[in-house]
């Protein structure tokens, strides 16, 4: 019998392979995050129009170029994901068959979001690179 | 000595020569040996194991033909006794329960201990802190006022409410896969929780509100964020999320 002893150069353990439920958590909890960073940047922006209106719209105005186009984008992504997901989490605590259909109900999460930002992003993008 | 009689099973010409379908595999076992040094390594072993073959029975065959210092902990190998419950290529099952040619025999078999828990050596993990939450929720009957004459009746519809988290075998599959035990040791975890419930919907016990009030605790329920993890590892096929759901849901009406 063949017997090869190799200490492997990987010392890292291998990443828990959970299924929909770790990883719609996982993108719960960084939409979370960026919808929290967010929040941080809109109160301190919003709060400029007592300071000034001009400083306010200054401000504002900086904001209108593709890049942030592009950011916007992708916040609203987090923000839609994170509300039909935490639908879902209420519905899998609260409902009484909802830990039986967690699983559809991600796929229900998902198609609805695809729907919403397929939406979003014609009109989105249409005013930021449209003009 | 009486003579053997002819078997009465046909057996066909290619099964008569006793050969099994044997497979190559390589198996990868995380070791770590707090003796000789602080990191954990990988070692690998190329094994001829037959279809019938379990996760288990590779581990054996690395300990009793190559190398006798890998440790892991099993005692009834039937899936019964709940002391073998590993990450299999990422996963908690239990070895005795992992058939080697339900996995992909192509890529090395990755064995590493589970997750959350002080690791003592290679697969074997200190799990007193899992005990100690099993503990604190009460595993017991306890019942109010005289002890009954005759045996305490219950009817199937009672009994039906709590058969599923009567299956646990205290293996610590659903514990070690859940996120937030991994890194909050203080969490009760889903055994604990399986294992209220086993007691709180049970007609015939009368501890109950006790129990739901050690588990409306910051530490308790309230901590399980639905990741599915629990209910994928156990090897009983208990629905653990659902049972902590029904927890949660008992807490907040107060009605069992």
């Amino acid at each position: 019998m063949p017997k090869t002893l190799t200490k492997s150069l990987t010392p890292a353990g291998t990443l828990y392979r959970g299924r929909e439920g770790q990883w719609s958590w996982v993108a719960h909890r960084i939409t979370g995050v960026v919808i929290f960073f967010f929040l941080l940047v809109h109160v301190l922006d919003t709060s400029l129009v007592r300071v000034s209106p001009e400083a306010y719209d200054a401000v504002i105005a900086s904001y209108k170029n593709p890049i942030m186009g592009l950011g916007e984008l992708g916040l609203v992504a987090a923000i839609v994901f994170h509300a039909f997901n935490g639908i879902r989490l209420i519905l899998v605590d609260f409902w009484k068959k909802g830990p039986k259909y967690h699983r559809q109900m991600l796929w229900g999460v998902v198609g609805l979001w695809a729907v919403v930002m397929i939406a979003f992003s014609i009109r989105h993008l249409s005013h930021v690179f449209g003009g | 000595m009486e003579k053997e009689p002819a078997s009465k099973v046909e057996l066909s010409k290619d099964v008569a020569g006793g050969e099994i379908p044997t497979f190559d595999v390589t198996l990868k076992v995380r070791r770590y040996n707090p003796e000789v040094s602080d990191e954990a390594h990988w070692d690998e072993w190329q094994l001829t194991m037959y279809g019938t073959d379990r996760v288990l029975d590779a581990l054996h065959k690395v300990k009793w033909e190559h190398d006798g210092s890998v440790s892991f902990r099993r005692s009834c190998a039937h899936g019964v006794c709940g002391s073998d419950a590993m990450r299999i290529n990422g996963r908690n099952r239990l070895a005795c329960k992992t058939l080697l040619k339900d996995l992909d025999t192509s890529k090395p078999i990755l064995v590493e201990p589970i997750k959350g828990l002080p690791v003592e050596k290679d697969l074997i993990v200190d799990m007193e802190p899992f005990f100690q939450s099993y503990r604190e929720i009460m595993p017991f009957l306890i019942s109010k006022g005289h002890e009954p004459a005759k045996e305490r009746l219950q009817s199937a519809e009672e009994r039906d409410r709590y058969d599923d988290t009567t299956k646990c075998i205290l293996c610590a599959a659903c514990t070690s896969s859940c996120p937030v035990f991994w890194t909050d040791g203080q969490y009760f975890g889903p055994a604990a929780i399986v294992n209220a419930h086993r007691f709180i919907f049970d007609s015939r016990d009368d501890a109950g509100d006790m129990r739901l009030e050690i588990l409306n605790d910051k530490e308790g329920v309230w901590r399980c964020r639905t990741t599915f993890n629990c209910s994928e590892a156990c090897p009983r096929g208990i629905q653990v999320t659902k049972a902590i759901s029904e927890v949660k849901q008992a807490i907040l009406t107060r009605k069992v």
